[in-house]
């Protein structure tokens, strides 16, 4: 409700104030967007004299198709999802950004060798974070020692309870399959087949009756501090802020998790496209991005980041451990192939809703 | 000559008789059509605004939707060699000069970045064609004759008759083919009408599933509404005044704040478990799932959408007088007969506007199923909505919405067949 009255007050007044000096952002709110309201936009608004507002959505990308073909832009920049930003730029709805005027990072480095390998894939988007889907489990549910790997999620003799998953077949299907004994350089192979959607879905077929499903990231931490699911996916960032920033009795499982990048990226057709330029610019540099690990524990996708990322706002919180991209938390990753959901997504998305139904 | 004598006193007789006229010499037949002219133009300036409001709104977004749901031109736009081709060879297999023209498309769309536009429209309805389109496009412009032999190298997907058979059901912007898949039917390689393959059915599921669960929330509606509606239709004004602002309450509370509301009460750790554990009804494992499911969906729609049965419900009964029901009680009528012969009867215009408000805004209900609905209690309408927001498939969802649309207007026309739109009572 909340979340409804300031999007239509940040929606009214961007109507009465349509000048040139104000930029609004489209994320997905929550402590992911307070992160970067503290980190990218408040400097941004201090050092070039203009005002930027802050919207939330439950999926950012959602809106930019239906926004370019009626030339109505509510907001000038976005914060989506890789795969999305591959395929929104495939189809021409976004401005092309040259990688190579973005500025150098703090240690001298060229922008195009400083963002995180793998990241710069797409010419009309600028990578800012590395997230991660895991699961998560409310440690006094389990006093006698929680689930450890991607297998256990799928364990109802062993660890009983409902789960949380995100409604759509994105990552629960890789997860099923890593659940499965797939190891995760086989994932994506295994899944442009007919057997591996189909092992991928007899996996999800076990739990199927005791899976509460969600949609927005800000609904697991509360699934789980409601004491609706015990365990549940969910966006690494989300449950770090519940369980240090709030004291919740959550515990992150690392194995299996899939690493995604958010982007920036800017609409075609943008009447303030320059000044969107000079924010992605800015809010895409060492420092912008390292600050911004200060409010909730994603990756800077910046290299030259890395050492300046400090400790939690709380200030005793060493943020390092608690990244999808720390050693310990490598063990068994898996990144998101974005070509993959590109091209087969539709597909997948459909059969899990028949699934879903059936 | 006789005829014209008759004749002439008659038209003389006519002008001086004449028509009524005004004070100020009109026929006041015109004046009278002049001045109905005027004030009709009045009335009509009045209902202007909203005339064009609603065409703006409301008629021209359908149109909209109905072109779109039989309309795609991303991939004939994109690929105008292609589209010839197929023009010119309605029945042949794909030769050299089907490949020229794919590779010179091919070229074009990487001109015009629009490889992927035209291969996510394929890839509609034949998965994993995206990539095919945005990687061949990459490589076109290196292409060398002879072009069918370079393409099937490049991938040999390229010689899937199913590809051409899409290929040539997109050429021409038009096509039934989007109704074909909201009916869970596709074409196969030769193009017959087939059933879609089993795990991809679900569309007719959820049309059944929203009418029948719509019309069991009409039904409960209707049963929760109904004694509600007698019982401020009988009490003193004072008191049933009171008690009508308690049915209103809801309707002025946010539609996300009533859904979240249940949510806590439902919940298996919500109130309501809370409270039979706690009384010991039921074992702390028996715990219920009255949310997330169909069962979530109907209690908390019922609940929303209960003012809009009582309320028609009420204005109908208010004015029917007690003494009816008296009289046929002195005349020895049970209290069930005088009930179900004289009351209930005058209440049909009622229930029939409550039971179509009801049954029409369930059957096109979003936020609601999506919030507490699950996996089983998904209506239509989320599919809909997946297919704008998700998977941008706007001609599947334009040709859902328009299925549901014609749906309705179906049982309208059969509601008005067995009831009579005219017997309707509103207020």
């Amino acid at each position: 409700m909340k979340k409804t009255l300031i999007l239509t007050t940040a929606l009214a007044s961007m109507g009465l104030a349509a000048s040139a000096q104000e930029l609004t952002v489209m994320s997905w709110g929550g402590a992911y967007g307070v992160s970067q309201v503290e980190a990218y936009n408040k400097p941004f608004a201090a050092a070039n004299g203009v005002t930027v507002n802050m919207v939330d959505a439950d999926n950012p990308a959602t809106p930019i198709k239906a926004m370019v073909e009626a030339g109505d832009y509510s907001a000038d920049v976005f914060d989506i999802e890789l795969s999305d930003a591959v395929r929104l730029c495939d189809e021409g709805l976004l401005e092309v950004i040259d990688h190579s005027a973005l500025p150098d990072g703090v240690d001298g480095v060229p922008a195009l060798d400083d963002f995180v390998a793998g990241s710069l894939v797409s010419e009309c988007a600028v990578p800012n974070i590395v997230w991660s889907t895991v699961y998560a489990y409310d440690t006094t549910k389990f006093p006698n020692g929680g689930p450890t790997t991607a297998a256990d999620f799928f364990d109802l003799d062993a660890f009983p309870g409902q789960r949380g998953l995100r409604k759509g077949a994105k990552a629960n299907l890789e997860l099923a399959l890593m659940a499965d004994g797939v190891p995760a350089a086989e994932v994506y192979d295994l899944l442009a087949t007919d057997e591996g959607v189909a092992r991928a879905f007899a996996k999800l077929d076990t739990i199927k009756g005791s899976v509460v499903w969600w949609e927005a990231g800000a609904q697991p931490p509360q699934l789980l501090a409601d004491g609706e699911v015990v365990m549940s996916t969910a966006y690494n960032g989300r449950i770090f802020n519940a369980a240090v920033g709030e004291g919740k009795p959550f515990q992150i499982v690392w194995d299996g998790q899939i690493m995604d990048f958010d982007m920036f990226v800017i609409p075609r057709g943008n009447p303030d496209v320059a000044l969107a330029m000079e924010y992605v610019a800015f809010a895409t540099g060492s420092q912008p991005l390292a600050d911004q690990a200060m409010y909730i524990s994603y990756g800077p996708a910046r290299l030259s980041s890395g050492p300046l990322v400090g400790l939690y706002q709380d200030g005793k919180t060493e943020m390092g451990p608690h990244m999808p991209t720390a050693a310990d938390n490598l063990g068994n990753a898996l990144v998101n192939d974005f070509e993959f959901w590109a091209d087969r997504g539709t597909e997948l998305e459909e059969m899990f809703n028949a699934w879903l139904a059936g | 000559m006789s005829d014209s004598h008759s004749i002439a006193p008659n038209t003389a007789s006519a002008e001086t008789a004449g028509p009524l006229k005004t004070a100020d010499g009109k026929p006041l037949k015109v004046a009278l059509a002049r001045a109905q002219a005027r004030s009709r133009r009045r009335a009509f300036l009045l209902v202007a605004p909203l005339l064009l409001f609603v065409v703006i709104t409301f008629v021209v977004p359908i149109f909209q939707l109905l072109a779109q749901s039989v309309n795609d031109p991303s991939f004939s736009r994109a690929a105008p060699n292609m589209v010839e081709w197929f023009a010119q060879n309605p029945d042949a297999e794909p030769d050299e000069a089907a490949y020229a023209a794919l590779v010179a498309d091919l070229v074009e769309m990487k001109k015009n970045r629009t490889a992927a536009d035209a291969g996510t429209r394929i890839n509609y309805e034949l998965s994993g064609s995206r990539s095919l389109f945005t990687s061949a496009a990459r490589s076109a412009d290196r292409m060398e004759a002879p072009f069918m032999e370079a393409m099937l190298d490049k991938d040999e997907k390229w010689g899937d008759p199913m590809l051409w058979q899409v290929m040539r059901g997109a050429s021409t912007g038009f096509t039934i083919n989007f109704y074909l898949a909201a009916l869970d039917m596709t074409r196969d390689a030769e193009g017959n009408i087939i059933a879609a393959p089993e795990d991809r059915q679900i569309y007719v599921k959820l049309f059944i599933r929203t009418f029948v669960l719509s019309a069991l929330i009409m039904l409960t509606t209707f049963i929760l509404g109904f004694p509600v509606a007698h019982l401020l239709a009988v009490l003193p004004m004072r008191t049933s005044n009171l008690l009508m602002i308690l049915v209103l309450l809801p309707f002025w509370t946010s539609l996300l704040v009533r859904t979240t509301a249940w949510i806590a009460l439902l919940q298996r750790e919500g109130v309501i478990n809370s409270l039979l554990v706690s009384v010991g009804v039921i074992g702390e494992d028996g715990r219920l799932s009255m949310i997330y499911n169909q069962a979530g969906t109907v209690i908390a729609m019922t609940h929303i959408l209960l003012p809009f049965m009582i309320l028609p419900l009420y204005s109908v009964m208010r004015p029917i007088p007690p003494s009816y029901v008296r009289a046929a009680r002195s005349l020895g009528a049970t209290s069930f007969t005088a009930f179900w012969r004289v009351y209930f009867p005058q209440t049909v215009p009622g229930i029939a506007a409550g039971g179509l408000l009801v049954f029409i805004l369930a059957v096109g209900y979003y936020i609601t199923p999506a919030l507490v609905g699950g996996a089983s209690g998904q209506l239509i309408s989320n599919l809909i909505a997946f297919h704008m927001n998700d998977s941008y498939n706007w001609s599947l969802a334009s040709a859902l919405a328009a299925l549901l649309l014609f749906a309705v207007l179906v049982l309208y026309w059969l509601y008005d067949r067995m009831i009579g739109i005219d017997r309707m009572k509103l207020g």
